[in-house]
């Protein structure tokens, strides 16, 4: 199964994220993530959505999506094409003997100690899958206590911005 | 003008050139229902026994008129049972809005009495719905409902209005709809092109009709097309009207139920041409067996449906009258198949539907109704066995002559269905066909058709069993009969007396022609119970899961 990231535009309304989820699960695809927030439009939404499956898939998907009145537009990010970033806050279990390896491993990977206990440490870190993975890798032996991930966020590289792609497919 | 939101609504609806709606009044909808009362020589209101009849009826109307059905009801109960209705119409792509009055907007969300979130709740049925939270959006928000429902491919739009909306007042200034175009400069040419291309190097091109056939009101151009092009043309359910079942050129039905003519025709061709049809899972059955010699071209209004159950080779996507049009302009001349449509004919006459004790009697009732009505009937059904001998002997010769609930399946949507067709077609003679099974289910609008005499003919084809459930088990699940006998000896013909409905009896050894004339002359509603033997059954049929190829056509192994 292949992996896509659509980023998709919406109205901002109430309602509007509860018609998506609901398409998802109603016709059984399967999404790795999806994160929503506003544009610089505020009556505007952009989700990320991430999700598995083959090419059939992404093209149902991509249309059944199309078909929701309150979707405004719908481009598919080629990883060559795009960046894409997650957020994660992470509680790692760190006595006071393994503390210096995990604020080294941190180091490395520019993760971001926010806080600092008897037994845990709180990081923040942000990257590309590829990079999330591995730092979870290095830190999974230190016990992961808690964890809360944004989902991927995605965006084009070059000048064109989704806008130009949905103005351009308009006409 | 500043007006309040119930009398907003209504003036939008005259807007749309609405004259009929269908509904239930209740505590939420008071003030719509105070203004409908005011505005009753603009808007005919019929007050149905259920919602769910009204959702039918709505839908009915919609269907054999191709305006938008819009049907009314009341908050939390009132909106819930318009649900099974909403769906029907949204299966088969209906255009209906469906409004639903809630409780005041500071009450929302709190399960205050009567409330229920209808929005929620609809989401998956409708192409689209709306929460109305302030009066200055309705005139907007209708307009909306009404554009969507019939904009591409048309389907049920929810819009629900708090209380309080429909009483604060707003500025309203009459706007004219807008209009609905069948967007002919949206089709790619290059798409139509290659499809002629396909069309034209065909050996063996087979019809595939559908449902949309009928909603583009297309049936003309694929009439000259199948003609331009001389190829055969089977129909899915939804589709049957869509071409004239008196052509030459007709197999019959495709699918479950379609004749083994359709199915041959589908498996042997080398081209399927498929106009506004879906691949449904009942026409389908199995997909890796299906059109498996030939190249699929899929003309269609929607593009979510292309490649979604069956991978096509070309496809074309428009407005099903606008493609066709399009497609007829560009082929000339007549392209000749003689040899297979000589094919066609012999296998017509080798592979008839075949009549064995086991369906004659449901077979003679449709057959006598098709001699005495002709082209003068609307044919509504219910869901089961008669409705697929309603869709087997019925001759249909014109688009939007053949009402059925046909991707739902909704048991009791025949009733209400009908009666919304008269209304919408006076000028046609409405018969439902009807299964005792279905026809309990909401029998309760005998007593709307009572009230309004809306002249419609049920045919209660009485086998005092749920026939296909039952026809399932015989063949299914050996003769164990668990729960779908209904031998509790209803009188129907006294149930409808109750109602104030005529009603007669046709039993096993009475003349049919002599019962249903005397029906058709009481000029008014009128129920015939038609007693037929319980273990009649429906052939041909795919068995579910196998290939239309394995078609069966006798309940018999050995004879098949």
């Amino acid at each position: 199964m292949d992996r896509y990231i659509l980023s998709v535009l919406v109205n901002n309304h109430s309602g509007v994220l509860s018609r998506i989820a609901g398409l998802f699960s109603r016709r059984g695809y399967n999404i790795d993530s999806l994160s929503v927030g506003e544009t610089k439009d505020p009556d505007v939404s952009r989700m990320t959505i991430v999700l598995r499956g083959d090419h059939a898939v992404l093209e149902q998907i991509t249309k059944q999506l199309a078909k929701l009145i309150d979707v405004l537009h719908i481009k598919e990010l080629k990883p060559s094409e795009s960046v894409s970033r997650e957020l994660v806050l992470i509680k790692v279990g760190a006595e006071r003997a393994q503390r210096a390896e995990v604020v080294q491993i941190a180091d490395i990977y520019k993760a971001k100690i926010m806080d600092v206990d008897t037994a845990t440490i709180t990081m923040e870190i942000t990257g590309d899958q590829d990079k999330l993975s591995a730092f979870l890798r290095l830190v999974e032996p230190y016990g992961i206590k808690e964890i809360v991930r944004t989902g991927l966020s995605a965006i084009g590289r070059t000048d064109e911005t989704i806008s130009d792609d949905m103005n351009k497919k308009e006409c | 003008m500043r007006m309040r939101g119930a009398k907003i609504l209504i003036e939008c609806l005259k807007e749309q050139s609405v004259d009929t709606v269908f509904g239930f009044p209740g505590g939420s909808v008071l003030n719509i229902y105070d203004e409908l009362y005011k505005n009753s020589d603009a808007i005919t209101h019929i007050l149905t026994a259920h919602e769910q009849g009204a959702a039918h009826a709505a839908d009915g109307y919609a269907r054999v008129t191709g305006k938008v059905g819009v049907c009314i009801a009341t908050s939390g109960p009132g909106a819930t049972n318009l649900v099974t209705g909403i769906a029907t119409a949204y299966m088969d792509s209906t255009p209906m809005v469906a409004i639903t009055g809630n409780v005041p907007v500071p009450l929302l969300g709190k399960d205050s009495f009567q409330e229920v979130d209808i929005a929620g709740v609809t989401i998956p049925i409708t192409k689209h719905n709306y929460i109305v939270k302030d009066v200055a959006d309705l005139a907007d928000v209708i307009r909306e409902a009404f554009y969507i429902a019939q904009e591409g491919r048309p389907g049920p739009v929810l819009v629900d209005i708090p209380k309080d909306v429909t009483a604060y007042e707003a500025e309203y200034t009459y706007k004219a709809p807008k209009p609905i175009s069948r967007h002919p400069e949206r089709i790619r040419i290059q798409d139509i092109e290659t499809a002629v291309e396909l069309i034209t190097n065909a050996s063996n091109p087979f019809i595939y009709a559908g449902g949309g056939v009928n909603g583009s009101r297309a049936s003309a151009e694929l009439l000259e097309f199948a003609e331009k092009i001389q190829a055969p043309v089977c129909v899915s359910l939804m589709g049957k009207g869509a071409f004239p079942a008196t052509h030459p050129q007709y197999t019959g039905m495709i699918g479950m139920h379609g004749t083994k003519v359709s199915s041959m025709g589908v498996s042997r061709c080398d081209l399927l041409i498929v106009i506004g049809a879906r691949f449904s899972d009942r026409v389908v059955s199995k997909a890796d067996k299906f059109a498996r010699k030939a190249q699929v071209l899929h003309i269609d209004i929607d593009p979510a449906e292309i490649n979604k159950n069956i991978q096509t080779y070309h496809h074309v996507i428009g407005d099903v009258q606008a493609v066709l049009t399009m497609i007829n302009e560009r082929i000339t001349t007549r392209i000749e198949h003689g040899q297979w449509l000589e094919k066609i004919a012999e296998w017509k006459k080798r592979y008839p539907i075949r009549v064995t004790t086991e369906n004659r009697r449901p077979r003679d009732i449709i057959r006598a109704l098709n001699d005495l009505l002709g082209e003068k009937a609307i044919i509504v059904t219910e869901v089961g066995q008669h409705q697929m001998w309603a869709a087997q002997f019925f001759k249909y010769t014109q688009s939007g002559s053949f009402i059925t609930s046909g991707g739902l399946g909704t048991m009791g949507f025949g009733t209400g269905a009908a009666f919304g067709a008269q209304l919408g077609r006076p000028d046609k003679q409405v018969v439902s066909i009807a299964g005792d099974g279905s026809f309990q289910m909401n029998c309760n609008e005998l007593g709307t058709i009572a009230k309004y005499q809306i002249p419609i003919v049920i045919l209660l084809m009485n086998n005092h069993t749920l026939g296909m459930v039952r026809q399932w088990q015989t063949m299914f699940y050996d003769k164990r009969y668990s729960a779908t006998t209904l031998d509790h000896q209803i009188d129907w013909v006294k149930l409808a007396d109750a109602f104030g409905v005529d009603a007669m009896k046709l039993g096993l050894d009475d003349d049919i022609q002599t019962v249903l004339k005397a029906a058709l002359e009481v000029g008014g509603p009128v129920l015939v119970d038609c007693e037929i033997p319980i273990d009649d059954v429906v052939l041909p049929m795919v068995a579910p899961g196998a290939s239309i190829e394995d078609i069966i056509l006798s309940v018999d192994p050995i004879t098949n």
